[in-house]
């Protein structure tokens, strides 16, 4: 059994796994069902002056069948009263001791900054996190993303909060900005604890096309949203991996984006993050998910011999370089194995449409029965000499493990773009010829 | 005893609904979701009419119905009805990919039913016609399948079609001989109602050669087609053939389509006899309107039957029972001229040839028999109607399988009378390839290019569409079934 507990900045967790400020995380009545099902910690729903919503507050993005595969909110801060949530705080951290409650804060003065991270130490909170993230609605208060977009500001925020702070402060970035790095940077400044990324970026998920107003609809009308799910998790592993490789930032990470299960989990921890938040999963099956989470990561850290979360966290990031390092002299070319492959030439058209017109259809070897139940059906060919070794048709093909990528020892050795530019410089090689 | 009616009203109603229903929206969706889109789909070379199978699912994915109606309709006009009598487990869905990857194809039949109906049922108008008619007149000898296909063809191609059917209702067997569980006549009326919509004019009720003289349809009009499907039930030659319990397969059916189902009369026990298609079809719809005991009794082995398995299976659901190597001698009957049985001898192969075993004789007791031993070609009709229109041994029409010309110059012809007997599905093609024939002869060419343009061409190799050149599932399942025990 790996050691599931892990230490961010101070804030001790029985395992990686904290529900995200948000919905979920609303009332102390979800803090006690999340924490019985096993969730390792709880970020509060975002503390504020308690606010007024909107009816209609979410949409999303379903791809075919596939349910939320991106999501939406336009929803705001607490609608609850600052004093009923530090009360629920206090009495939910009274029963489970042992698990971290980290308050979500967002308000606008230096004094009212200080008032809310005492109160939130007062309740018993094991940490703060600055929400400066949020692109809807607050952000038009001065609140939010409008912080998080402004390094300066963000950098003074943090400065105030930690003047009073006497527990670990987090800082909640947003991805609406043109690098993630510079406000990491000066979360860094301003003295944070650690960083939490990514909040959800501005979207409109789609339009009704009968009314012609996108979702949510408020009475006509529509706002720009938070999205979030499975669809941004590319994005924020991204933004997780530049903050963990940045030496300017140097702050542990929770990571934040489209978390469903114990395997993006685990990709998020090996680009950097030492625990990390789940909102929208939650929101579709409920908290339930996290003992797959708990069971699959524990197996996998076992499998790869991992004794703790703390050996994975990071281990990705130095496999992330600039383009200019990557070896122009590697070649992999796609196979294609006939026992498996159904007929479907996807491949055919993806690579012939869409891609480097490697990919021949030829008449069946043998027998004169191809791939599939059509005898003499033309079947796909990879010119081997000509495949750029571009994956797409491994992408597209619809049978796992039909077509594999397989690296080519062409004998040569390694040659990085920026190699290439000094050989030619000193005059040692010539340009390679450009694709005919 | 005369033989009467079994069930009531509601009970016969409810034991011939729909055995596979219309999709609902969503379950529409899920289903087209497993569709992988595929190039060069084997689905659409398996379709003797080449639908474009992989377009009509995406765009009932995409919520585009319509526009999945037009890919279906312009390629097979009966589309509606072929997504529910066609034989898709060894057609389209024996073809398909997914069966490979999952052991289960995607249920193209029910898709295509699902985005007919959407267009039937609101009639909408997916197919066009030209605005400018090209002046040209088609007679259209049949209302079945392979005349609907034709007519449906030439009036999309701006030609001006009539169709004579001697039956009240045009349609054929789509409207008098489908199971009812797999296709009620309305389906096939409202198909007929679009091809009307599409400007082709009905004669219902008018046998050509009886109440018009070929020859003036041959002065009025610039072309024939001839559909005529098959004649009558072929006989069993003998003794108690014509009591009054004994009826033809179609027949029966016939009547479940124009009688209300509880008053069908149909026997306790019921003998149908024959081995395909067919006597599936009355052995079942025998069972569902009440008959206790309801038997095929086929003259060779199970092994040897016509019948498509899942068709077999379904009669064995439907309590059927089977007797094989059997051969009615006689229909036996009562004094009063009713049938109470059938004496039998037991047959055996011998060098191909099937041979009734001498004192093998014993008798089953029934009250109804059934004949599904097929039906007889057209021979001396043709004779009739057409002194020289050549046909082959089998008495079936001789044509251009391309174009569906015969030997006597501006008469063509297609469907059961021209192959002999299959499915719905052949006939439509036949009647579509037919009126390209026509189209193309009005234009003085010989052929015209590629049947139906596939997607795309790739690189010199034969792509497919089915109606071009059909891929035949049953061989390829063999082929398959061999190559796989191989690698394994």
């Amino acid at each position: 059994m790996a050691d599931l507990s892990i230490n961010l900045a101070g804030i001790k967790s029985p395992n990686p796994f904290w529900v995200a400020s948000g919905p979920p995380s609303n009332t102390a009545h979800q803090a006690h069902r999340a924490f019985e099902a096993g969730w390792g910690g709880i970020v509060w729903k975002t503390i504020s002056d308690a606010i007024v919503n909107t009816s209609s507050r979410y949409s999303a993005l379903n791809l075919g069948t596939l349910r939320m595969a991106g999501f939406n909110n336009i929803e705001l801060t607490s609608d609850r009263s600052p004093e009923t949530n530090f009360r629920e705080i206090a009495d939910v951290k009274r029963r489970w001791p042992g698990r971290p409650i980290i308050a979500s804060l967002m308000v606008d003065t230096r004094e009212r900054w200080h008032e809310f991270v005492k109160r939130s130490a007062d309740a018993g909170a094991d940490g703060v996190e600055l929400n400066f993230g949020c692109p809807h609605g607050m952000c038009e208060r001065g609140m939010g993303s409008a912080v998080g977009q402004q390094p300066a500001v963000t950098e003074r925020i943090v400065s105030w909060v930690m003047e009073v702070a006497t527990i670990p402060v987090v800082v909640k970035l947003t991805p609406n900005i043109t690098d993630i790095t510079q406000a990491a940077r000066a979360a860094r400044k301003g003295g944070a604890n650690a960083i939490s990324l990514i909040n959800t970026l501005n979207s409109i998920t789609q339009v009704n096309l009968d009314s012609l107003v996108p979702e949510p609809e408020v009475g006509g009308l529509s706002t720009h949203g938070g999205y979030c799910g499975p669809a941004v998790k590319p994005i924020a592993l991204n933004m997780v991996q530049s903050c963990a490789a940045d030496p300017e930032v140097g702050l542990p990470i929770s990571g934040i984006g489209g978390i469903a299960n114990w395997r993006d989990a685990a990709e998020f921890i090996a680009l950097g993050s030492t625990s990390v938040q789940v909102c929208t999963a939650i929101m579709h099956y409920g908290f339930r998910i996290v003992e797959d989470m708990m069971d699959g990561l524990n197996d996998y850290l076992d499998a790869k011999g991992f004794q703790s979360v703390a050996d994975l966290v990071g281990k990705a990031v130095p496999a992330i370089k600039k383009w200019e390092s990557l070896d122009l002299n590697y070649k992999r070319i796609a196979r294609i194995n006939y026992d498996q492959c159904i007929g479907c030439n996807l491949c055919y058209i993806a690579c012939e449409d869409g891609a480097h017109q490697c990919i021949d259809l030829v008449p069946p070897n043998g027998q004169g029965l191809g791939p599939g139940r059509v005898p003499g059906k033309p079947i796909p060919q990879v010119r081997e000499a000509d495949c750029v070794g571009c994956n797409l048709c491994a992408i597209v093909c619809p049978v796992d493990g039909c077509i594999t990528m397989v690296s080519i020892d062409r004998g040569q050795p390694k040659m990085s773009w920026s190699e290439y530019q000094e050989k030619i410089a000193r005059g040692e090689m010539k340009p390679i010829p450009a694709h005919p | 005893m005369p033989i009467s009616p079994k069930l009531g009203p509601e009970a016969a109603a409810a034991s011939m609904a729909d055995i596979a229903p219309r999709y609902t929206p969503q379950e529409a969706i899920i289903e087209a979701g497993r569709c992988l889109f595929c190039f060069d789909a084997p689905c659409i070379q398996a379709c003797p009419t080449g639908i474009d199978i992989p377009s009509f699912i995406r765009k009932i994915a995409t919520g585009n119905l319509a526009g999945s109606a037009r890919a279906i309709l312009s390629a097979n006009i009966l589309g509606g009805s072929c997504a529910r009598v066609c034989p898709t487990e060894v057609l389209c869905e024996g073809a398909c990919v997914v069966l490979d990857r999952e052991g289960d194809p995607v249920k193209i039949g029910r898709l295509q039913r699902h985005a007919t109906d959407h267009a039937l049922q609101n009639r909408l108008p997916v197919l066009k016609t030209p605005a400018r008619k090209s002046g040209r007149r088609v007679a259209v000898i049949g209302g079945g399948p392979a005349g609907l296909g034709c007519a449906a063809e030439l009036a999309q191609l701006g030609h001006e079609v009539v169709v004579f059917e001697k039956k009240p209702n045009a349609g054929g067997l789509n409207t008098y001989g489908i199971a009812c569980y797999k296709m009620m006549p309305e389906v096939s009326l409202a198909e007929v109602a679009m091809i009307q919509s599409l400007g082709v004019e009905f004669r219902c009720g008018v046998e050509v050669g009886r109440d018009l003289p070929v020859e003036q349809i041959q002065k009025e009009f610039d072309a024939l087609f001839l559909g005529l499907g098959l004649g009558k039930g072929a006989r069993l030659n003998v003794p108690g053939e014509d009591l009054p319990e004994v009826v033809e397969a179609l027949e029966f059916i016939e009547q479940i389509h124009t009688h209300p189902l509880h008053q069908v009369p149909v026997g306790d026990r019921v003998a149908v006899i024959g081995g395909g298609n067919t006597a599936i079809d009355a052995v079942t719809q025998a069972r569902r309107l009440g008959a206790r005991d309801a038997v095929i009794v086929y003259r060779r082995s199970q092994a040897e039957m016509p019948a498509y398995d899942f068709e077999q299976k379904l009669a064995k659901t439907d309590g059927a029972r089977f007797l094989f190597n059997v051969v009615p001698l006689e229909i036996l009957s009562d004094g009063r001229g009713h049938v109470t049985g059938l004496k039998l001898g037991r047959t055996a192969s011998t060098k191909g040839k099937l041979q009734t075993l001498a004192g093998s004789e014993f008798v089953e007791p029934f009250d109804m028999v059934i004949k599904a031993i097929g039906e007889e070609k057209q021979v001396n009709l043709f004779k009739r109607l057409f002194p020289a229109l050549e046909l082959d041994k089998r008495g079936v029409v001789v044509r251009n399988p391309d174009t569906g010309q015969t030997n006597i110059p501006r008469v063509f012809a297609g469907g059961d009378c021209a192959n002999g007997g299959r499915e719905v599905v052949n006939a439509v093609a036949e009647g579509k390839k037919a009126a390209r024939g026509i189209h193309a002869s009005f234009a003085g060419q010989k052929v015209i290019g590629p049947m139906q343009p596939s997607r795309y061409g790739v690189k010199g190799l034969p792509v497919g569409s089915g109606f071009d050149r059909p891929i035949r599932v049953r061989e390829l399942e063999k082929e398959y079934a061999k190559q796989k025990s191989s690698i394994r």
